[in-house]
């Protein structure tokens, strides 16, 4: 079985795997390890008689209502541009993966000042109608449901483009088969289209519901108590570790089981494609009528979840805003190297975690995998302090050491510089990494390895002639997603971030909760921008990897 | 092809080296030169212009990290004696007293400041010290109430407000802090008869900031917002027109202000010296600075808080809402009862 790759450097790579990964979950499990802290028993005696209720059921809605909604905006629109032509078609490719690069609580903002009851939309209202507050009914903003279509908006991408390129890649055969039957463009899309891209959409909900799971910016905004304020609660406001951290190994264990669950309803299906990449020479022309429908299935993603929420913080900022602040040359600076770092270095883990199950699917490697993605479902500032106990331990040895050495007493090492940054980063984003990575490797076929080995290339030759090419794409993706996601994560920034250093998601962030989001919207766009680019670059990598180099 | 993949080592390897180069000044934080090192759960906006004058004045140069407050603690807590911070400022005596509860400050001892700040602003035993003062009072709509109806805090359970109070969620700091101060003054059983009552007169379930509750009260969702003054003052002395609308229609009311009752609901944003600050000198001529006339001037007028320097002027929009009252207690005893507030709140379903 040691045989069973090409690669000398495998035992190395599959030796580091679970030292890497114990590295990366350290955090999480420091946290879980916390559970049997002090006795936490009054303060869970509070919640059970009082909130928990609400927090459990509020949480579960709101993962139903954000997986529902990513797949109805995600899955048509993947379809329509995937194997349908009609007119706009090339645009919407590009356009609908942009709400990615908007951090939820900032849509959230946008949102709240529209449509709340102060807001242009309501004030218009009342004045054409001359309706008092008690004459009309208007759907909350501030609310459960509100939560839901904000988070939907943003994180539906996910869905959209892992559907799309699922689409590209195994329905171009399975069309024609299908037209072959006689089915109709609706019947193909239910029949066949939708089964076999399910490991894709599944990864993209799953991809989405996590990130649901960790919100906190929403949710606290619009004073919806989920799982995730009650972790604040007991920690901030009970000062009760303890049952904080139970609070977070439920959400772990609930994550587990959701990964599990997504596994296992896809234990037997396979799912590799032929060696030939699809390709649409012959697209499915629509009637005018199907246009109508794939327009309007393109076209409210993106206008509810870029172009309207845009629209408002432009006008924010360009009319609104009051304070300028200072030089946001360093707050770009600082979001573009902080984020293009965390991707390398997530790449890097995923890549060796990835090798390592690929060379030497042993079951420390797979269990190693399984805890070093944990993270992605925990809240920012949960990972924060997860990330600064372990820093400031060695830390404190390293004081003690130099102090023993030379007598000097030395400051901080790690804590408090970008080290702590970049490994909270690492912890909460490497899912992404390996996810992609892993999706990757398991399209290159091992018998490629062989048949390139045996034609007597060296392993590396085998990496940079066969992997380097067919990963590209993957790699790519990793890198971008990591990349957008760091420049909108804020709470473990703010928390770990050091002296005089700031990014953009922070100075959004710090004028936001002084209530002045007009200023706020500056930072917010410059998020916006800086991260529309690699989405952009994002969607075209991923319909090129999968329809062939045209 | 291979070439791809060397270029690809390359970039990864300039970028880990370029970012070790940019982690070695935090490293060596310890030159020479005077400096002070802070965590401020104040935000840049309203901490760096007057540290900035400082550090004109003095020449002693500052280094500053802003945060969530208990988030900032909790770093203070966990980095412990190594901690680079000296200086921690932060809002609300709650977490002021929280601080000093986790053994993360220590006692300032400077003359200069016990004789600047009036005693109930400071710490009772000297470990922190308050740096601005703000209330927490009743706005209400004009026109839409008559301010002989309104009287206390107490006041607003009356069921004539049913369906008319804005105010934000139970899991803020400053509503926290005001029940803990009305568990101090009529005890826990009467604070949480209050809180139900509140929340049966909500106009809608709390959500967003004080802005938001003022908004709301000037566009009619609500008749009374209970907000902080320095969220009105800003408003009304705001450059747009769409802010000054809000404060225009609304007014500022002070409660408790009979004979015999506590006043209005204060509470502060205050400064400690951290447990382990290794510039202990330059932290305090920081803070004595912070409560020098000039500081306390600029604080509030820019930010419309009141001084806690006695004979320092608020600004002009602070003083048009009229002279008032304060409730003099003890700040500390917010934080004592801060906990209780919580769940006296979760019990009366004020979410």
């Amino acid at each position: 079985m040691i045989a069973s790759s090409p690669f000398s450097a495998s035992r190395l790579v599959a030796a580091s795997a679970p030292l890497l990964a114990f590295v990366v979950a350290l955090p999480v499990l420091i946290i879980v390890a916390s559970v049997f802290g002090a006795d936490s028993g009054a303060t869970w005696g509070h919640l059970w008689r009082t909130v928990l209720a609400d927090y459990v059921v509020n949480s579960l809605i709101l993962m139903l209502g954000v997986g529902t909604l990513t797949l109805i905006l995600g899955v048509p629109a993947a379809w329509y541009t995937a194997v349908c032509e009609f007119p706009g078609r090339r645009l919407f490719i590009w356009l609908l993966p942009l709400p990615l690069a908007l951090p939820a609580y900032i849509i959230a903002y946008t949102y709240t000042g529209l449509l709340d009851y102060p807001g242009p939309v309501q004030t218009f209202i009342r004045d054409v109608t001359g309706w008092g507050r008690e004459d009309y009914w208007f759907p909350p903003i501030r609310s459960l449901g509100g939560a839901i279509v904000m988070l939907g908006l943003v994180l539906y991408p996910y869905v959209f483009l892992l559907a799309r390129a699922s689409f590209l890649e195994r329905s171009a055969a399975t069309l024609e088969v299908s037209r072959t039957l006689g089915y109709g463009v609706r019947r193909s899309f239910f029949r066949l289209a939708i089964p076999l891209a399910r490991p894709a959409i599944a990864t993209g909900v799953s991809l989405a519901l996590m990130e649901t799971l960790a919100d906190y910016g929403t949710v606290q905004y619009f004073g919806v108590s989920t799982f995730t304020t009650g972790i604040f609660r007991t920690f901030y406001g009970f000062d009760d570790i303890t049952a904080a951290s139970q609070f977070s190994t439920v959400l772990l264990l609930f994550v587990v089981l959701l990964i599990f669950m997504e596994r296992y309803s896809r234990r037997r299906a396979r799912y590799d494609t032929g060696g030939r990449p699809a390709r649409y020479e012959n697209r499915i022309r629509l009637s005018r009528g199907q246009a109508i429908w794939a327009w309007v299935s393109c076209m409210l993603p993106v206008v509810l979840g870029f172009i309207l929420p845009g629209a408002v913080l432009l006008k924010w900022a360009l009319v609104d805003a009051a304070w300028g602040g200072a030089s946001f040359l360093a707050l770009i600076w600082n979001s573009i190297y902080l984020a293009a770092l965390a991707a390398v270095i997530a790449l890097a883990c995923a890549l060796v975690l990835g090798y390592a199950r690929r060379n030497s699917n042993t079951k420390l490697v797979r269990v190693s995998l399984g805890v070093s993605g944990l993270g992605y479902a925990i809240p920012g500032a949960i990972v924060a302090i997860g990330v600064i106990v372990p820093l400031a331990w060695i830390d404190h040895r390293l004081i003690d050491l130099a102090k023993s050495l030379t007598g000097e007493q030395i400051g901080l090492v790690l804590s408090g510089s970008i080290v702590a940054l970049l490994f909270a980063y690492t912890v909460r984003f490497l899912a992404i990494s390996l996810g992609a990575v892993q999706n990757g490797l398991d399209k290159i076929k091992p018998s490629l390895d062989y048949a390139t080995r045996s034609l007597g290339r060296r392993p590396i030759q085998v990496l940079a002639e066969i992997h380097v090419p067919l990963m590209r794409s993957t790699v790519l993706t990793a890198l971008l997603i990591v990349f957008v996601d760091v420049m909108k994560e804020l709470p473990a920034t703010l928390i770990l971030r050091p002296f005089d250093f700031n990014t953009l998601a922070v100075r959004a962030y710090e004028l936001a909760s002084d209530e002045r989001l007009a200023d706020a919207a500056a930072p917010s766009i410059m998020i916006v921008l800086v991260g529309v680019l690699p989405v952009i670059v994002l969607s075209r990598t991923i319909s090129r990897g999968h329809a062939g180099q045209d | 092809m291979r070439t791809k993949l060397i270029r690809f080592i390359a970039f990864t390897a300039t970028l880990a080296l370029l970012s070790s180069v940019l982690v070695a000044p935090s490293v060596l934080s310890a030159e020479d030169g005077e400096t002070v090192n802070i965590y401020s759960a104040r935000k840049e906006a309203l901490i760096l212009p007057i540290l900035e004058r400082f550090q004109e004045e003095t020449g002693i140069e500052f280094h500053l990290v802003t945060g969530k407050a208990d988030a900032l603690l909790k770093r203070l807590q966990l980095e412990g004696e190594a901690t680079p911070a000296d200086v921690f400022i932060t809002v609300d005596a709650g977490r002021l007293h929280r601080a000093k509860e986790a053994g993360v400050l220590q006692t300032i001892g400077s003359e200069t400041i016990d004789a600047a700040v009036p005693a109930h602003l400071r710490d009772a035993d000297g470990y922190w010290v308050a740096l601005s003062k703000r209330a927490r009072t009743i706005m209400y709509a004009n026109g839409r109430v008559d301010p002989a109806a309104l009287s206390t805090y107490e006041g607003l359970t009356d069921p004539m407000w049913e369906g008319r109070i804005c105010i934000r969620s139970s899991g803020n700091i400053y509503n926290q802090s005001l029940v803990a101060s009305m568990i101090e003054a009529n005890g826990a059983e009467q604070a949480e008869a209050w809180a139900k009552g509140m929340v049966a007169n909500f106009a809608r379930p709390p959500a967003g900031g004080d802005t938001d509750q003022l908004r709301a009260a000037a566009a009619g969702e609500c008749d009374i917002a209970v907000a902080n003054t320095y969220y009105f003052g800003r408003l009304a002395a705001s450059a747009k027109e769409e802010d000054q609308a809000v404060a225009a229609v609304l007014t500022a009311f002070w409660p408790n202000q009979s004979e015999g009752e506590r006043g209005v609901h204060v509470n502060v944003s205050g400064v400690g010296i951290t447990a382990h600050a290794q510039n202990r000198d330059t932290a305090i001529r920081l803070i004595e600075f912070l409560v020098s006339p000039e500081a306390q001037a600029w604080y509030a007028e820019v930010n419309h808080e009141y001084p806690v320097v006695p004979g320092v002027p608020a600004s002009e929009t602070l003083e048009s809402f009229g002279a008032f009252a304060e409730d003099t207690l003890n700040l500390t005893a917010l934080g004592a009862n801060n906990r209780q507030a919580v769940e006296l709140m979760d019990r009366a379903g004020w979410r």
